[in-house]
């Protein structure tokens, strides 16, 4: 029972979309407004939020919870999984409330979407968790069928059509390619455990097993980096995000994508930490092949949704190097996998701004290209700032949360003396400024009077998009809080890994 | 309890802040936002002169210093202090920020709020930089500056300003990253965040001879692209032309007046302490990105027929002699330096006497620093004066405007001369000294960047003074003149009285300097005389 009750976040939500699944079924009832389903969606992520945070708290505060907890043997309760669960189940209730008005507009099938909504929670939940390669295959395989058809939902819309349709065809390739990749793990150490298939490799002699990891680790890399956008997987991201509704593309490009990253940070820290040597220059590869891919992109796009799409990409790049570059045992708290969490939480919290203020434009304008934006500052002085603020993050200003992100993952770079790896991220940063600032400046600089109506906000949006300036700020000004957390937890995680 | 120095500092740099927000929120009318904010900044201006007064300037000590725990995790603490370095530009900052808003308040009719309000952010983060004592808080103040600087350029500039505001925030932005990733090394390498601790604790000495070196090598170059970015140094320099050019009058004088010594602060308050061994390993490329400056800023400057864009590659060039001194002082960091040094004449010298020059070379840059701000400042002001009448700043379209602006044309004329360095002024200091212990260590390079003295002549009289103000007045060459606020008039006006209040407290500054540096100069000297003891030890 007791092991239940540290399910409860994942329960929770399986229940909620369980509920609001079958009231739909039940009441079948297609002129309904949808505001009741999106409320109970609601209701299911705020009580499932409370439930993680919760087990944060009793992670970091009492003394009975300091080691991690198996449950089941399948799911391992830890700090790691637990600081990026409440993050991502608040970023989903932002998500809920600033876009169940845009959602309920545009379906009938409302019922459904929500459920989906609560369900995809629920995978991105226990995929945080998952310590053994089933589960996390399940996990991540429930997140992506439930996404694609999120990513598809507006089936009259040619281009929502599209976005689920790509994403699914990458996606099944992908996990093909994982699923294969774990029968060559299993078939070289007789285990699915994660914590299993480091002892093995411990006791046996790496150079008989490699043979077999090396190719495994690759494809399941080929599985996570889809999801994590990591080139040369990402072709499907943009368009997915581009044509997909934009409460999906908000979620696909934060909370998904910090799920990509944090399990592959999981698989290669616990249970790969002795292949360290082999998978570094892989990994360091990809990610500046990511970043550049990604911001080299998006300098080219005209559509500011685009844009994010393509920068998310390169964000991607920068988080990996967190990954490339961990460091168990070290004095200075830049050990890569902190460093990668405090990325993820700021990043989180600064795009679903960025995509919001997207998709206020998007309702108002009905256009999200970079001509919407001109002259905003006149128009809407607060969404302006807001979207200043947002870019900033981005692009890594100090007082702003994503400077923290790069500071500590190029940190890590630095203290493993990958100076090569930390100066590709300086020519990026350089890059990305140009076409954050480029929004700015359109914003600010424009001198043209025409369509200089005032864009309008719904109340609930608004105070969305204040959390997440405050969060930002927060973040910016004061991280002490968050790198205790993060780097309490990155320290739990290296030490179950070496 | 805290001190009334700790009061003093803390007001200083957080008054403009609360001037922000108070014209922010607070002001309703265009006419309140504008006196609040010129009051509001009188008050950093006389806590900063108050400041300077009271600080005891041969001790050299750290002063009004306020500690504080923000980071503990890094070891990061929100620590501030002055001293003898960082004092005068201290005031250099407040005065030119009230001057400019000053001068602002009657030539800014657009989007009046918004400006003052990033000008009061701007104030913030250029004292914050001065200030700081911590390399987290350092970086903050310094990448904050870059936003209402960006901002300032790209609402309220030229016609070309989009282009030169993106083009300044991009290239800084790279330096300052690069500049990061040497914080870390650094932070890694000393286990502290805290500027001076991390200098005492000299990074990097526990390695072998070829890592320590390496290491150092690579910190001394990612704070070397910061910093080379921002004053700008040769090759680095091809944002400033654009975006002072472009920048309102009021944004040219902070960007050349205080924002490019940030650059040549860092290089004094972190590269030498912090690296002697590889800062006197690369001094080479530091004296020769200086003596390169001098020189081809001063041609460049020759060849240019807009008025603005010349005083602006005047700044490359007379930045130029700051990177010299800070070269050539740098050259003696080590005692291998040194006796490479001494040797190299032939041991006509002693190791004292290149000491002193070493010295000598750093008051230079430091005293070029400050006077630099106010006669550059001084120029883009005079430079927007006639900006404001004529609406061109196309050199052939002036001529023979002493007789017709007699007042604009004698301050000219002394800004112009204390640029060109004429004894009785201020800039004759800083370059006497500047060469003077240049030519100790590294005479070659010293005697290649007179020539650029011998330039700055050439444009100064033949450019400026020749061109736009001797000869016949033409009245064909431009029949468009408005008087200051935008009214019609046949030909050129004089200054009025809030351009001339603005102009004189510079203009006093440089006859003063100029007269009697001893006061200015001995804040500057007690700093330099501890680096060079800090870093070879009391010898």
């Amino acid at each position: 029972m007791e092991q239940f009750s540290l399910l409860a976040p994942e329960i929770l939500l399986f229940t909620g979309g369980l509920v609001i699944f079958l009231i739909d079924v039940f009441v079948r009832d297609r002129t309904d407004s949808g505001r009741g389903y999106a409320t109970l969606a609601l209701f299911t992520l705020g009580a499932a939020f409370i439930a993680s945070l919760f087990q944060t708290y009793a992670f970091f505060e009492l003394e009975v919870a300091q080691k991690p907890v198996a449950v089941l043997n399948m799911l391992e309760i830890d700090l790691f999984a637990a600081l990026l669960k409440a993050p991502i189940m608040l970023v989903m209730i932002l998500i809920t409330m600033a876009g169940s008005t845009y959602m309920n507009k545009r379906t009938e099938r409302r019922g459904e979407f929500w459920s989906f909504f609560v369900w995809v929670t629920m995978a991105m939940s226990a995929a945080l968790s998952a310590s053994n390669l089933i589960m996390l295959y399940v996990a991540i395989e429930f997140l992506s069928i439930t996404s694609y058809l999120l990513a598809g939902f507006l089936r009259d819309n040619q281009r929502s059509a599209e976005a689920g349709l790509k994403y699914f065809l990458y996606g099944a390739v992908a996990s093909a390619a994982m699923l294969y990749g774990m029968t060559f793990v299993y078939g070289a150490t007789g285990t699915l455990d994660l914590k299993g298939i480091a002892a093995h490799i411990a006791a046996n002699d790496l150079s008989v097993l490699a043979p077999a990891l090396l190719p495994a680790t690759m494809f399941v890399m080929v599985g996570l980096g889809f999801k994590a956008t990591l080139a040369p997987f990402f072709q499907w991201a943009p368009d997915t995000y581009d044509g997909a509704p934009t409460p999906v593309t908000i979620y696909l490009s934060t909370a998904s994508k910090a799920i990509g990253l944090a399990v592959t940070a999981r698989v290669f820290v616990v249970s790969m930490n002795a292949l360290l040597v082999d998978w570094v220059p892989v990994m360091a590869g990809l990610s500046i092949l990511t970043m550049t891919m990604g911001n080299l992109m998006a300098l080219r796009q005209q559509d500011v949704k685009r844009m994010l799409a393509y920068s998310s990409v390169a964000h991607a790049g920068y988080l990996l190097i967190g990954i490339t570059a961990v460091a168990a045992g070290t004095e200075s708290y830049m050990d890569g996998i902190n460093g990668l969490l405090i990325y993820l939480i700021a990043y989180m919290f600064t795009n679903v701004g960025a995509f919001l203020v997207v998709m206020v434009l998007e309702e108002r304008a009905g256009r999200t290209d970079i001509g919407a934006f001109e002259g905003l500052y006149r128009r809407a002085p607060a969404l302006a700032v807001m979207l200043t603020v947002f870019l900033l993050s981005l692009a890594g200003i100090p007082a702003t949360a994503g400077f923290w992100g790069k500071f500590f993952v190029f940190g890590a770079a630095v203290q493993r003396q990958y100076f090569w790896l930390a100066g590709a991220g300086v020519v990026n940063a350089g890059i990305a400024a140009w076409y954050y600032v480029n929004v700015v400046r359109v914003m600010y600089f424009g001198e043209r009077e025409t369509d200089a109506e005032p864009v309008s906000m719904p109340i609930g949006m608004g105070a969305v998009l204040v959390v997440c300036t405050l969060v930002v700020f927060w973040i910016g000004l004061y991280p002490d809080p968050l790198i205790e957390w993060a780097t309490t937890a990155s320290e739990q995680l290296l030490s179950v890994g070496s | 309890m805290a001190n009334a120095s700790q009061m003093a500092l803390f007001a200083t740099l957080f008054m403009p802040l609360v001037a922000g927000i108070w014209v922010l929120v607070f002001s309703r009318t265009d006419r309140a936002i504008r006196w609040s904010s010129i009051l509001f900044s009188l008050v950093p201006l006389v806590l900063s002169a108050w400041l300077m007064l009271t600080y005891d300037r041969d001790a050299g000590e750290l002063y009004g210093e306020i500690s504080a725990p923000w980071i503990p995790m890094l070891n990061s603490n929100f620590r501030i202090a002055v001293d003898g370095l960082s004092l005068p530009l201290i005031f250099l900052t407040t005065l030119l920020s009230t001057l400019s808003l000053y001068y602002s308040a009657r030539t800014i009719r657009t989007r009046v709020r918004e400006y003052f309000v990033m000008f009061h952010l701007l104030e913030l983060s250029m004292l914050g930089v001065f200030m700081a004592l911590d390399y987290v808080l350092f970086y903050l103040f310094w990448e904050v500056s870059l936003v209402p600087m960006y901002l300032l350029i790209g609402i309220w500039g030229g016609q070309n300003r989009s282009y030169a505001s993106i083009k300044f925030f991009i290239y800084t932005l790279v330096g300052s990253v690069a500049m990061l990733l040497a914080i870390l090394l650094t932070y890694l390498a000393t286990g502290t965040f805290d500027i001076l601790m991390a200098a005492e604790a000299q990074p990097f000495m526990q390695l072998d001879d070829h890592n320590r070196l390496l290491l150092g090598s690579l910190a001394f170059w990612g704070f070397f692209l910061g910093f080379a970015f921002k004053v700008p140094s040769f090759p680095f320099h091809t944002w400033l032309p654009d975006a002072h050019t472009e920048a309102p009058t009021a944004g040219s004088v902070i960007l050349a007046g205080v924002l490019l010594k940030l650059g040549a602060y860092g290089f004094l308050r972190i590269i030498l302490p912090t690296f002697p061994e590889a800062s006197q390993h690369w001094a080479w490329a530091v004296i020769a990105v200086g003596a390169v400056a001098i020189v081809y800023g001063a041609f460049v400057c020759v060849a240019q027929s807009d008025l603005k864009r010349l005083i602006a590659y005047s700044s490359v060039s007379h930045m130029g002699y700051v990177m010299l001194g800070i070269g050539a002082a740098s050259l003696v960091l080590t005692q291998d330096g040194l006796n490479a040094v001494v040797g190299k004449f032939s041991d006509a010298v002693t190791a004292g006497q290149v000491y002193d020059s070493a010295v000598m070379a750093l008051n230079g840059a430091t005293l070029q620093m400050f006077n630099h701000g106010i006669i550059t400042g001084a120029l883009f002001l005079l430079v927007g004066i006639i900006y404001e009448r004529a609406h061109t700043r196309d050199l052939s379209k002036f001529g023979g405007l002493s007789a017709k602006t007699p007042y604009f044309y004698g301050i000219m004329l002394v800004t112009a001369f204390a640029s060109l360095g004429l004894p009785g002024l201020a800039g004759f200091w800083a370059e006497f000294f500047t060469f003077r212990g240049a030519f100790a260590i590294v005479p070659i390079w010293a005697a290649f960047g007179t020539i650029g003295i011998v330039m700055t002549a050439v444009y100064i009289l033949w450019r400026i003074i020749q061109n736009v103000f001797l000869g016949e007045y033409d009245s064909d060459k431009l029949d468009h003149w408005t008087d200051v606020d935008g009214r019609h008039v046949d030909g050129p006006t004089d200054m009025v009285f809030f351009e001339k209040l603005t102009l004189w407290p510079l203009v006093i500054g440089m006859f003063v300097i100029g007269v009697y540096p001893t006061w200015l100069l001995s804040f500057f000297n007690t700093a330099s005389v501890r680096l060079i003891m800090f870093v070879i030890g009391p010898s």
